[in-house]
C-alpha cells in the first residue's frame, strides 16, 4: 500500500519541531529579541503561496477576486521580509565585546 | 520551468538555512553569519516559486512591483524604528503574518485550481481542514497582535480589560471554531469560512484585551508562536516543505520564549492567559497602605556613594526603556571606570516589554555584552557588591517574593539587590509596580531612593562624579 504524502509531510513538520525545540534553547537569552524579529522574518516564508496565488490570474485579468489576496498578502509578507531581516540586522551590528583594555 | 522533485529539494535547502540562522543566534559572534543563511534562504525559496510556477507574463511584473513597495515599507521601518520601539514592531509585524495567512488561505479557498488543490466547493477534504486551520490561527494572530501593538505603544490602556462571563463566553467561541471548521469542511459552504474568519478575528482580540502590560512578554512570545503555526498550516495546505519547516521552527521558538517568560514570573501559561492579573489583589494592598519613612537623597548622595565602591551593579528594567535614558546611563558608567570601578549589569528575564528587550537597548549604548549578566550569572554577586544601582525596574527586585507567601509574586525569581551594601533606586515616585504589590526595598535601611525622572537623574549623577 502506498503511504499517503500528508505522513511524509507531517513527519517533516514533527522533526522541525524538535529541531526547533533544540536549536531555539541554545539561542543565548541575550539575543532574543534579534530571535523573534528573524523568526518573524522567516516566517514570511508564506510569500511563497502568496505569490502562487498572485500568479493565479491569467494574461487576460490580472487581477481577480482570488488573485487581489494573493497580490496584498506579497506584499504584507514583503515588509516582514525586507524590515524583519535588515532590523535584525541593525540590532546584531550594536551587540559588541568590550574592547582589550589599553 | 522547474520540476516539482527539483524545487521541493530547493524549498528543503531554504528550509536548512532558515535552521542555521536560528542556530547562529547561539553566540554574538556567530549571529550575523545566521542572518546572512536566513535572507539566503528567502531568496532561494522565492526565486525557486518564480521558476516552478513558470509565469513570467504581466502578473510576474505585478508580483515584483508588491514585493518592491512592501520590501521599501519594511525597509524603510527597520532603520528608522528607534530600538525602544522593538516591542511595538514586533507584535506589527507578527499581525503582518497572520494577516498575509489570512490572504492566502483565502485566495487558495476562492481558487483551489491554481494550488491543485480541487475545484471550488469541491477542495479535497485534507486540503480544506488545513487550509481553515491556517486561516482560524492566521487571523487570530492578526488581531491578538493588533491589540498587542495598540497596548505597547499606549493607544490603548496597558492594564487588563475584564468583564463578567469572559472566560465562558471565550470558551464558547473557541469550541464554535472547532464546529464550524467541521461544518466547513462536510459542506464547503463558503460562508461558514467567512463566518470562521470573523469569529477567530474575534476572539483574537478577546483573548489578548484582559492581558496587562507588563504580561506582554509572554503575549508577544504566545504570537510569534502562533504565527508560525499558522504559516504551518498554509505550508500543509501548499505541500511546500519550507513553509511547515519554517512554521514548525518558529512555532516551537515562540512557545520556548513564552516558557521562559512565565517561569521568569513563575506564573503559569494559563493564568497569564486568563489575565487580569494585578487587579484583585485587595489583600496585599490593605496591609501596605500605612506610610513607612523611606530615605530618599539626590544625584549629589549618589555620586557619593558610587565614588566610594568598587563594585556597582546595575538593574535596569521598563522604566529606563521609558525614560530612554540607556545613553546616559552608558555614560555615567564609563565615568564609573574611569575610577577603576567594576561595573556590571543584571538582566531578569522578564525586565522590559519582550524577551531580551534590555539587552538590545544596552548593545545599543554600546554596553559590551560581556559586561551583561543573566539572573543567575550575577545573582551571587550583589552580596559581595558594594552599590546596586536600580533604574527603572520594580517588582523584579521585589524581596517579597522571597519572604510573605501571601504575595503574588510569590515564588517568583527575583534579583537579590537587598544583598548589596547600599542600594539606589531610580523611580519617579513610591507608587507600586504593575503587580500593585508594595516593593519592600524601598523601606530598608540601606536603600536610598532617587525621585526623578531616570535619564536626568543618570546625567545629574554623572556630572557629580
Amino acid at each position: 500500500m502506498e503511504i499517503d504524502p500528508l505522513i511524509f509531510r507531517l513527519s517533516i513538520f514533527i522533526l522541525s519541531i524538535f529541531v526547533g525545540y533544540y536549536v531555539v534553547w541554545s539561542v543565548t537569552p541575550s539575543l532574543h529579541t534579534p530571535l523573534m524579529s528573524v523568526t518573524n522574518a522567516i516566517s514570511s516564508v508564506i510569500i511563497v503561496g502568496a505569490i502562487i496565488a498572485g500568479l493565479s490570474g491569467n494574461s487576460d485579468s490580472v487581477f481577480n477576486n482570488s488573485s487581489i489576496f494573493g497580490f496584498l498578502a506579497i506584499a504584507l509578507a514583503a515588509i516582514n521580509i525586507f524590515g524583519g531581516f535588515l532590523v535584525t540586522q541593525r540590532m546584531l551590528a550594536m551587540y559588541k565585546k568590550k574592547k582589550k583594555d589599553k | 520551468m522547474i520540476s516539482a522533485n527539483l524545487s521541493a529539494l530547493f524549498y528543503l535547502v531554504s528550509g536548512v538555512l532558515f535552521i542555521l540562522a536560528l542556530r547562529g543566534l547561539s553566540s554574538p559572534e556567530t549571529s550575523r553569519q545566521g542572518n546572512f543563511f536566513g535572507i539566503l534562504g528567502m531568496i532561494i525559496a522565492v526565486t525557486v516559486t518564480f521558476l516552478s510556477t513558470g509565469n513570467f507574463s504581466s502578473g510576474f511584473i505585478f508580483v515584483l512591483i508588491f514585493i518592491l513597495v512592501g520590501g521599501s515599507i519594511g525597509a524603510f521601518i527597520a532603520y528608522k524604528i528607534p530600538m525602544t520601539a522593538m516591542p511595538e514592531l514586533v507584535a506589527g509585524f507578527h499581525s503582518l503574518v497572520g494577516l498575509a495567512a489570512v490572504f492566502v488561505a483565502i485566495s487558495a479557498f476562492l481558487n483551489p485550481e491554481a494550488f491543485n488543490l480541487g475545484k471550488p466547493g469541491n477542495i479535497k477534504l485534507g486540503s480544506l481542514i488545513e487550509m481553515s486551520i491556517g486561516a482560524a490561527v492566521g487571523a487570530i494572530t492578526f488581531s491578538g497582535s493588533v491589540i498587542a501593538f495598540l497596548k505597547l505603544q499606549g493607544i490603548m490602556s496597558g492594564s487588563p480589560i475584564t468583564f463578567k462571563g469572559q472566560h465562558p463566553l471565550n470558551a464558547i467561541i473557541l469550541i464554535s471554531i472547532i464546529v464550524l471548521i467541521y461544518f466547513l469542511c462536510t459542506t464547503q459552504s463558503s460562508n461558514l469560512f467567512w463566518i470562521l474568519l470573523v469569529v477567530s478575528f474575534l476572539i483574537g482580540f478577546l483573548l489578548i484585551i484582559p492581558i496587562g502590560g507588563a504580561d506582554m512578554p509572554v503575549v508577544i512570545s504566545m504570537l510569534n508562536s502562533y504565527s508560525g503555526w499558522a504559516a504551518a498550516g498554509i505550508g500543509f495546505t501548499l505541500e511546500n516543505t519550507a513553509l511547515i519547516i519554517t512554521g514548525a521552527l518558529v512555532g516551537s521558538s515562540g512557545a520556548i520564549l513564552s516558557y521562559i517568560m512565565c517561569k521568569g514570573m513563575n506564573r503559569s501559561f494559563f493564568n497569564v492567559i486568563l489575565g487580569g492579573f494585578g487587579a484583585t489583589d485587595d489583600a496585599s494592598n490593605s496591609s501596605s497602605k500605612e506610610q513607612r519613612p523611606v530615605k530618599s537623597g539626590n544625584a549629589d548622595d549618589a555620586a557619593f556613594l558610587m565614588k566610594n565602591a568598587s563594585s556597582v551593579i546595575i538593574v535596569p528594567g521598563y522604566g529606563m526603556a521609558v525614560a530612554q535614558a540607556q545613553h546616559a546611563l552608558r555614560e555615567m558608567v564609563d565615568t564609573l571606570k574611569k575610577n577603576d570601578i567594576k561595573v556590571s549589569y543584571a538582566i531578569h528575564p522578564v525586565a522590559g516589554r519582550m524577551p531580551g528587550h534590555m539587552n538590545v537597548l544596552l548593545a545599543e549604548a554600546n554596553v559590551p555584552y560581556d559586561e551583561v549578566f543573566e539572573l543567575e550569572e550575577i545573582n551571587n554577586d550583589f552580596a559581595n557588591a558594594d552599590v546596586a544601582f536600580v533604574i527603572g525596574a520594580n517588582d523584579v527586585t521585589n524581596p517579597v517574593a522571597k519572604t510573605d507567601p501571601q504575595s503574588p509574586i510569590y515564588g517568583m525569581p527575583v534579583l537579590d539587590v537587598e544583598k548589596c551594601k547600599s542600594v539606589l533606586f531610580v523611580k519617579r515616585s513610591l507608587s507600586p509596580g504593575y503587580a500593585g504589590i508594595d516593593n519592600d526595598l524601598f523601606y530598608k535601611e540601606n536603600t536610598l531612593m532617587l525621585f526623578a525622572d531616570a535619564k536626568k537623574m543618570t546625567e545629574d549623577i554623572t556630572k557629580n562624579l
